[in-house]
């Protein structure tokens, strides 16, 4: 599903070269839940982007899907990132004017689908997440939770290879945190999803079956985690 | 994606700021409308200088005295003139013409009972009607009978009824030009006067009166009787030229000009000046039209200036766009609709704009203008280009941001 193998990705700040990644290599099976955690600065946003064919490694080789997507021009990520991946993100990045059915419609009008597909297949995904009863309403008519079910919606609705979530509790309280880690392990174990959550909280990551850890810029560790947290299990230490 | 997608995406996202999209569409209404207005204005004062000249008769010929050049240094300058002589030689020799008229004009005091007028007076023969294209509306027109026995008799212009007779009907009646009667046989058909002298404003009499009764010695010099100028209307448009060259020959003799010597008469031909004129408005049309794309231009900075201000507000949603996998073109496409949707609808509402003016300017009678269709075609073509050319650098702009860097910006 995915495989990289000795990702380098250097940004050069005026006169600094910075390493945000230095020979990463792992793989990733299709049906996987796999965490990267790391505190900030660690590479983990940088290793997402790329991960997420929204930019290209300085050096290292990186297959999606049997696809090698390293070289590829901008059009073509843009068409990688269409068909094969969904985002969801710590700040929802909801189009505030429109309805929560245009929000999921987006990523399908630019596959080339009929208005009517794309419709029929927003619908499909907006029920999928239990939105289909406010698909007429706009982001700040609806919670945050809801907000961000919208975005899962919308990540899920070109039936995407690969969904990663960068933070995607961060915004959220604990309880409805709770509900969207729900909603990821619902994906990934009914339905096959391979999901790739990234965060800086290791309680997150206990959610998730594997986890990779980032420090600057390298792997400090690839662990399976034999017994990923249910959803809805309360953070150690917290009151509640 | 979708036109129709795009086009609503491009309108609610100019929906959002209304103010601003209105303001903005303001510009290009300014400018679409001023190039509209303008050329329109142009455009009208133009065929009105022509018409008015065609309507003096296209065939015309009008002499006048003077050198068309100063005399070289050391030769003395005389004031020479065209006289009453001169016309009889033309009238006697010139072929292929359709009448010979010649006029002397003085501005004079001309009353009737209480009301009094300072208007022109101008001798003439019978011919000044037919050269001129002067027709009657009531009353008749003068003769060379009318000359010849010396009648007091007088032909008036519109704009001298109203003054002397408000009115009154002035047939008959007897007005006093200098303190001399006259009595009124005539009146004159309007004519197309938008100029700076109002033609109608004018009384005609026998010019053989006239240098008996009325003009006295002012009219004469150096014994001769003088006429102010000689209008000649040749048989066709192909006569002019043959015309032309047989009155400079007859005036040559006339006034004695050796061969080195130079024209001591102007002979303006009506078609050439006509074409000198209708150049001059056909430039200043373009020189208005030119100022007022500027203001269009100065539109369409306004547009680039709000697109990128668009452009920057919205980065995060231009990321995600990205994310999701808009290519660069869509993003381009999406920035490029929004300009054109604002400068199109300003390119029209401009043109709307431009035609009410123009109608607005006729209705007040100031000038009729003359709304041209390629005016039209023109400004709104320039709009679109405007919409497409200053949208091109924000949209471009757009298009490279760094998706994940997008993402990221406040």
């Amino acid at each position: 599903m995915i495989q990289i193998d000795h990702l380098v990705k250097i940004f050069t700040m005026g006169e600094n070269e910075i390493r945000a990644l230095d020979d990463v290599s792992f793989s990733i099976a299709k049906g996987e839940m796999v965490s990267i955690m790391g505190p900030s600065g660690s590479g983990k946003s940088t290793l997402m982007s790329i991960a997420g064919c929204l930019d290209v490694p300085t050096s290292g080789s990186y297959l999606l899907d049997d696809i090698p997507v390293e070289k590829m021009k901008d059009s073509q990520l843009a068409d990688v990132r269409n068909r094969k991946i969904g985002f969801v993100f710590q700040q929802f990045n909801l189009l505030s004017r429109t309805s929560a059915l245009e929000n999921v419609i987006l990523p399908l009008s630019y596959s080339g689908l009929s208005a009517r597909a794309c419709r029929e297949k927003a619908e499909k995904a907006l029920e999928l997440v239990g939105l289909k009863e406010r698909m007429k309403h706009h982001p700040n008519e609806l919670s945050g939770g809801q907000q961000q079910r919208v975005a899962i919606a919308r990540a899920l609705a070109n039936d995407p290879a690969l969904l990663i979530a960068d933070e995607p509790t961060g915004a959220l309280d604990s309880k409805t945190g709770a509900g969207i880690m729900d909603l990821f392990q619902t994906l990934h174990r009914d339905f096959g999803q391979t999901v790739i959550v990234v965060t800086h909280d290791s309680f997150v990551a206990q959610h998730t079956g594997r986890i990779i850890r980032l420090v600057d810029g390298r792997i400090v560790s690839d662990a399976l985690n034999a017994n990923p947290l249910k959803a809805g299990t309360p953070r150690p230490g917290a009151e509640d | 994606m979708l036109l129709s997608q795009n086009l609503r995406t491009a309108f609610r996202a100019l929906l959002a700021n209304k103010l601003r999209s209105a303001l903005t569409i303001l510009g290009i209404v300014i400018g679409v409308a001023a190039v509209v207005a303008l050329m329109a204005i142009g455009n009208g004062a133009t065929s009105s200088i022509t018409n008015r000249i065609a309507s003096s008769g296209s065939n015309l010929l009008n002499i006048q005295a003077g050198r068309s050049q100063r005399p070289s240094p050391g030769q003395p300058f005389n004031q020479t003139n065209l006289t009453y002589k001169d016309y009889k030689a033309l009238v006697t020799t010139l072929t292929d013409v359709a009448g010979i008229a010649p006029a002397y004009q003085s501005n004079y005091t001309v009353t009737y009972n209480t009301l009094s007028t300072s208007t022109s007076v101008v001798g003439v023969t019978g011919d000044y009607f037919s050269v001129h294209t002067y027709t009657i509306s009531s009353g008749r027109a003068l003769t060379d009978a009318d000359g010849a026995s010396q009648k007091q008799v007088a032909v008036l212009g519109t704009t001298t009824v109203t003054d002397l007779f408000g009115t009154e009907d002035p047939l008959g009646k007897s007005i006093k030009i200098n303190d001399k009667s006259f009595t009124v046989i005539g009146v004159l058909t309007p004519k197309d006067s938008s100029g700076f002298n109002d033609t109608n404003d004018t009384i005609l009499i026998p010019l053989e009166t006239g240098y008996n009764k009325l003009f006295g010695a002012n009219a004469i010099r150096n014994g001769e009787r003088t006429v102010s100028a000689i209008a000649v209307s040749a048989s066709s448009a192909d006569t002019v030229d043959l015309v032309s060259s047989q009155i400079t020959f007859v005036l040559r003799h006339q006034h004695h000009l050796a061969l080195d010597d130079d024209d001591d008469f102007r002979i303006q031909n009506q078609a050439e000046l006509l074409s000198t004129l209708s150049s001059v408005t056909t430039t200043m049309t373009t020189f208005l039209g030119a100022i007022a794309a500027i203001s269009l231009l100065v539109g369409g900075i306004g547009i680039m200036n709000i697109t990128l201000v668009s452009v920057s507000e919205r980065t995060r949603e231009i990321g995600l766009r990205k994310a999701v996998g808009a290519r660069k073109n869509h993003i381009l496409f999406q920035f490029l609709v929004e300009t054109m949707t604002l400068s199109i609808i300003g390119g029209v509402t401009g043109i709307g704009v431009g035609m009410a003016i123009a109608w607005g300017v006729t209705a007040l009678n100031l000038i009729t203008a003359v709304v041209s269709v390629s005016s039209i075609a023109l400004s709104f073509t320039f709009s679109v280009l405007i919409g497409l050319f200053f949208g091109i650098y924000p949209a471009y702009r757009a298009a490279n941001l760094h998706p994940m860097e997008a993402l990221r910006s406040e």
